[in-house]
This record gives structure tokens, C-alpha cells and sequence, in this order.
């Protein structure tokens, strides 16, 4: 697919535990267990058959509910579990952090925590100290390094934990829900440093809730359910479908979550061309089936690629549709105004709290590129002016005093 | 996976030096205690075992040699049980980072070895005192210590692998401990056991590591008329089997702890 070299390979890993079914694991258990003939343990199948790569320089994201399998698999990638089958291979050097501070031992300083955390993730002394002054900076506690870290403030010390995480000099860096740490301005933080982190080529894998984060930093996704790889690949779309499931699902009669599908098939067609100028009417067909007794409505949005923000959302709350059947609604509006911009409509079928009863996959998701062309070439003035959002519309004034 | 490597080795010496660091964590003096605590352990045992209980068999400074026992048994009991917990102790660790397992075993074992220097520089230091003539002899110290550190982390390596998955292990070893002090000529000596004629009991005594490097410490550095092993033993290859043990044993338990490492993370 490309000439990227791959850094973690998960090649059909599976994984089970045996959980006992009883309370002790006492000899006399085990005897009696064996005399009888029970095992005394549950096969519980974790992973069943992952396979994914991730290549040199993503930011992969890894996302599922509690008990998917997601922190299982994350161990097994940072070799601290043994796969049953299959196997997993790392190139260059991995640096996980399954969890913040461990091995922070409250009786050492900062300073001395920092050499030891680094001495356990397998870091040299000097390599310690070519990273250590970017540590303390980006914690902000030049001032506590010498300090006993049973005098810090919780907050501190996770501050402290996170930046030994993220400073630490590895080819591939593993965290495990770490972003929501630490005050807002050590967020800001954090978040230009993934920012940094993404451009810098570096591979990045996140194990996350938070889909605002695999949206915002990640380029490939993968969404993880019951073991098993249930989603792939863009991580708006990843995204998208963990929404969904957690929206849709509810339990069965032996209380396990099941998903439930109340519509389907919804289709968006693209009326109007794909590639169009601001002037250009922009046109689009949703249709889709209730499979029960609801009000829906349509709620679309159109994203500015490159800038990453809405340009242009609405919705069909007004004129819900009743009942169940086959439903067709068509929309048609102008982008007047607009300078050059790449767009994707993004749409979704809601019931009438609000809640998402179905979105569009990849193939339903439509790319509409908008062009000025009423431009000439050596309009310098006016190309310049057009990588603005909006068309210019204003006048000068010029008073000579 | 090379356990010399720079990383690891780097890892041992933080890890050793945060426990020692920690070890008198608090106390108003400090590290005084490394020495102070063997000194007056060795007044006690002066007193009880010399002056009152009268164990003194005439061999020249048998105190002396009393101590030199005392605190190498000491080394291999402490290292044992520190070595055989330190897996579990570091449970919360191997949960969530990898790292050579093995370190943490013979950074436990180190911990114990840097106490043990402390005590034998006292016993020296006793030793002088008492008029003990300092000589090239002294340098046997190094080949049996190495033959007490691989003995001692080879029963290491074997106890903390049991020990992730039976914790039975702790008592167990408690009493084999206990038995193995009275096994070992060490509060009695060597010649108080072949003065009552039982020279077989003798000879199968001296089979056991730790009685044989003791009484070569007792020979080589406290009293040239101490009584070795091999001395003992006729038969000169069954009196190498308390040499070549250790190997064995470190080979075994080295053995047996790296096909189990990989599980410890999912048992603990």
C-alpha cells in the first residue's frame, strides 16, 4: 500500500484467561476439583483473532468499551502478557505506559524518580540526562525536583508522571487513557504536544474513551468489541460507530448488551456535482428505513477539511418523520459567500431526543469540493484574500492626514 | 535479551540504591545503623554464646569464628526470603511495564550482599582487635563469596518462581531455614561434632554449600587449624560436590525462572 515501514505488526494474536470459579485456591479445592472432575476454571477469550499494523509515523488509536480487551491487547503489544497465538513484533525501541507513575516511589525526590522511571523503561543514565531538563519544564516543577514526592500534590505528581511519559525518547510510544489529566492550561499543553507528536513522524498508539481525542490526533483507528476487531481505519469513522454502539445498545434478557438497529439503509446521494463553485446550488438525497415506531429527523454536517471546523450544519427537526417505512427527504442550499473549500457531509438519522440512530458509512459520506474560479491568475489581491473562510465584501478608506 | 546489557545494569544499580536508600528511611542516624545494628547483635552473641553458654571449644578465636558463621548465614537467609518475595513485592510493577524480571531478583540479593559487606568489615574489624594475623589468606573471601552469590540467587531464582504461584513457600522455607541453622556447624563448631565421635554426620554436614564456605572462611581467615571439608572428606570427588552445587543450582534456577517469567505478569 505504501513504502512506510511497518512499527507494530499484530499478527492473529488471541488471548484467554483462566478464571477460577471459585472463591479459594486452596489445595483441598483443587483435590476435590480434581476427584470430581471440574476444572475449577473459566476459559474467558479476551482477543480472538486481531491482526492490525500499524505503520512508521501514525497515530494509531484504539478505542472500545470497558472489558472489549483493549488494555489485554495493549499489554500483549508491550510484551508484558505472552499471546496464546499469534505474535506481535515491534520495531525500534517501545516505550508503554499502561498507567501513569509506575514505580513512583514517595519517598524519593522527583529527581531521583525520574532516573528511576527512566532506568525501568530501559533508559541509559546519559539518555536519562539528555531528557531530563524537558521533563521538568514541561511539568512545570523546576522548583519541587528536590523535593520528596509525598509532598506533592496529586496533581503534581501526575504531571510529573505524564511528562516523564511523553518526553521519554522512543521510536513507539504506547498510552493508555492519559489525557485527562492535570489543569486546563497542562491540557493545552498536552494537546500541542500530540499535535507536535502527529507531524513529527513518530509513532503514537492511544488507547482511549474519549473520541473527541481519537478524532482530533489520530489518523488510523481501530474500534475493538467482545475481542474482536469490529471497525477499522479512519477514525471519524471509527469514531462514529463507538458512538453508535454505545447509543444503541441495550440489554437482553440474560443481561448481556445487545445491540439494537431501528435504521437502516440510509443512503446519501449527492444531487449536485462533487465539484462545484460557491454560486453552484448544493443538493443531496437521504433516504433510509425505520424498522419501528419513531420520530427521526436528519441532522447533517459539512466539514471544512483542512481547517476542521463545521461550516454549515442543519437539521430536519421541524418536519420529523412518523412511524415506521421507507424514508426520503432531499435538501438544497447555497454556499454563498464562501471562498475554496474542501467540504465533507457527514449525516445522521436522530430520534427525537437527539439520540443517533444511524450515521453514514465511508461510502455515503460525499467530498464536495468548492472552487472560485471567477479569479484570474494575476489577481494577486484577490488570491490572496480568497484563502480567507469568507469571500471578501469589505472597502477601504484611506484618509491621508 | 542480554542481562549485562548497559540498561539492566543501570536498572540494578538504581534499584539497589533505592533500597538502601530507603533502608533506614526516617531514623535519626541514618546509615550509623548498618554498623551500629551488627555490633551490638555481635556483643549479644558474644555474651550469650562465650561468656554464659560456654560454647567455646578452645579453638583459637572462637568468637571469631562464631561471627563469620552468624553473618553469612544471615547473608543467604536474608537474600533468600527478600529474593523469594520480591517478585510478588514488585506485582504492581510487572503489571504494567516490561523489564527484565531477573534484575529484580538479583537487585534483591545485591540489597542483602552490601549488608553482608558491612557485617564481615566489622567482624574484620573484631577480628584485628582480637589479635587475628591479617594474611594472604584473607583473599579467599572472593571466590567464596562468588560461590555463596550464585548458590544464594540459583535458591533465589527457585523460591520466587514457587512463590508467584504457591505463597505456601513463605512458611515452608521459614522452617527449612530454621532446620538449616542447627544443620550447619555454625553456633557449634565443626570439632564439636567429631570430639563426640560422629564423624559421618560430620562428613554428610560438610556437603551443604554454606557449611563448607564457612568453614573454609573459618580456615583460611580466623584459624588455620579449623577443620575444611575437604580436609575431612577422603573421598576427593565426593568432597568437590559442596563446590560444584552452586553452579548446578544457579544453572537450575536460572533455568527454571526464565521459562516462568513471561507468565509472572498474568499469575500475579
Amino acid at each position: 500500500m505504501s513504502d512506510k515501514k511497518i512499527a507494530v505488526k499484530v499478527d492473529h494474536v488471541s488471548k484467554s484467561f483462566k478464571l477460577p470459579t471459585e472463591a479459594s485456591q486452596s489445595l483441598r479445592t483443587n483435590l476435590v476439583n480434581y476427584f470430581k472432575g471440574i476444572k475449577g476454571y473459566r476459559e474467558q477469550e479476551v482477543l480472538k483473532d486481531i491482526s492490525f499494523e500499524v505503520e512508521e509515523g501514525d497515530f494509531f488509536g484504539i478505542v472500545g468499551r470497558n472489558g472489549s480487551g483493549k488494555s489485554t491487547l495493549l499489554k500483549i503489544i508491550s510484551q508484558i502478557y505472552v499471546p496464546e497465538k499469534g505474535q506481535v513484533t515491534v520495531n525500534g525501541k517501545m516505550v508503554s505506559f499502561i498507567e501513569l507513575g509506575v514505580g513512583f516511589n514517595p519517598e524519593l525526590t522527583g529527581r531521583e524518580n525520574v532516573y528511576m522511571n527512566g532506568a525501568m523503561l530501559g533508559f541509559t543514565t546519559e539518555e536519562v540526562d539528555a531528557m531530563y531538563d524537558e521533563i521538568v519544564e514541561f511539568a512545570e516543577l523546576g522548583d519541587f525536583m528536590n523535593q520528596k514526592l509525598k509532598n506533592y500534590s496529586s496533581g503534581m505528581q501526575v504531571r510529573l508522571a505524564f511528562s516523564v511519559a511523553i518526553k521519554a525518547q522512543g521510536d513507539v510510544l504506547i498510552l493508555d487513557e492519559v489525557l485527562a489529566v492535570g489543569d486546563e492550561a497542562f491540557q493545552r499543553k498536552c494537546n500541542d504536544y500530540f499535535m507536535e507528536r502527529k507531524a513529527s513522524g513518530k509513532t503514537t498508539i492511544l488507547v482511549t474513551h474519549d473520541m473527541g481525542a481519537v478524532k482530533k490526533y489520530c489518523n488510523k483507528a481501530i474500534l475493538i468489541e467482545k475481542g474482536l476487531v469490529k471497525a477499522q481505519g479512519e477514525p471519524d469513522e471509527v469514531a462514529n460507530q463507538y458512538s453508535f454502539d454505545n447509543a444503541n445498545t441495550e440489554k437482553n434478557d440474560q443481561g448481556k448488551n445487545v445491540e439494537k438497529i431501528t435504521v437502516n439503509n440510509l443512503k446519501v446521494e449527492l444531487k449536485s456535482p462533487g465539484q462545484t463553485t460557491p454560486e453552484e446550488a448544493v443538493e443531496f438525497q437521504v433516504t433510509y428505513d425505520v424498522l419501528e415506531d419513531l420520530e427521526t429527523y436528519v441532522a447533517f454536517s459539512m466539514t471544512d477539511i483542512d481547517r476542521n471546523i463545521w461550516i454549515y450544519n442543519d437539521n430536519s427537526m421541524d418536519e420529523k418523520t412518523k412511524g415506521k417505512g421507507r424514508k426520503q427527504l432531499t435538501y438544497r442550499c447555497h454556499l454563498n459567500g464562501v471562498n475554496s473549500l474542501k467540504l465533507k457531509l457527514e449525516v445522521s438519522v436522530r430520534d427525537e431526543k437527539g439520540k443517533m440512530l444511524a450515521y453514514a458509512n465511508a461510502s455515503n459520506t460525499h467530498i464536495i469540493l468548492v472552487n472560485r474560479n471567477d479569479l484570474a491568475l494575476d489577481d494577486k489581491s484577490g488570491r490572496d484574500s480568497a484563502t480567507g473562510l469568507l469571500r471578501r465584501n469589505g472597502m477601504w478608506e484611506i484618509t491621508n492626514e | 535479551m542480554n542481562y549485562f546489557s548497559k540498561e539492566n545494569r543501570i536498572l540494578l544499580r538504581e534499584m539497589v540504591k533505592t533500597d538502601f536508600k530507603l533502608r533506614y528511611q526516617g531514623s535519626f542516624i541514618g546509615h550509623l545503623w548498618s554498623i551500629l545494628k551488627p555490633m551490638m547483635l555481635f556483643t549479644i552473641m558474644y555474651l550469650v554464646f562465650v561468656r554464659f553458654l560456654r560454647f567455646d571449644d578452645g579453638t583459637p578465636h572462637y568468637a571469631i569464628g562464631l561471627l563469620m558463621g552468624m553473618v553469612t548465614w544471615n547473608f543467604f537467609s536474608e537474600a533468600t526470603n527478600m529474593g523469594m518475595m520480591s517478585i510478588v513485592a514488585r506485582g504492581d510493577l510487572l503489571r504494567k511495564l516490561n523489564f527484565s524480571k531477573e534484575i529484580i531478583v538479583i537487585s534483591s540479593v545485591v540489597g542483602a550482599a552490601i549488608n553482608y559487606a558491612i557485617n564481615l568489615l566489622v567482624v574484620f574489624i573484631f577480628a584485628i582487635v582480637n589479635g587475628v594475623g591479617v594474611s594472604l589468606g584473607w583473599l579467599t573471601i572472593v571466590p567464596l563469596f562468588l560461590e555463596l552469590f550464585l548458590f544464594t540467587t540459583g535458591i533465589a531464582f527457585i523460591l520466587s518462581t514457587l512463590f508467584v504461584r504457591y505463597r505456601d513457600i513463605g512458611p515452608i522455607w521459614e522452617v527449612v531455614m530454621q532446620a538449616g541453622l542447627y544443620a550447619t556447624p555454625i553456633i557449634y563448631s565443626l570439632t564439636f561434632i567429631l570430639q563426640r565421635g560422629q564423624v559421618t554426620i560430620a562428613k554428610m554436614m560438610m556437603l551443604n554449600p554454606l557449611a563448607q564456605i564457612i568453614q573454609d572462611l573459618r580456615h583460611f581467615i580466623v584459624f588455620s587449624g579449623s577443620m575444611r571439608g575437604w580436609d575431612l572428606i577422603g573421598h576427593k570427588a565426593i568432597a568437590l560436590i559442596p563446590y560444584v552445587l552452586p553452579v548446578l543450582v544457579f544453572g537450575l534456577g536460572y533455568y527454571i525462572f526464565h521459562k516462568n517469567a513471561k507468565k509472572f505478569a498474568e499469575i500475579l
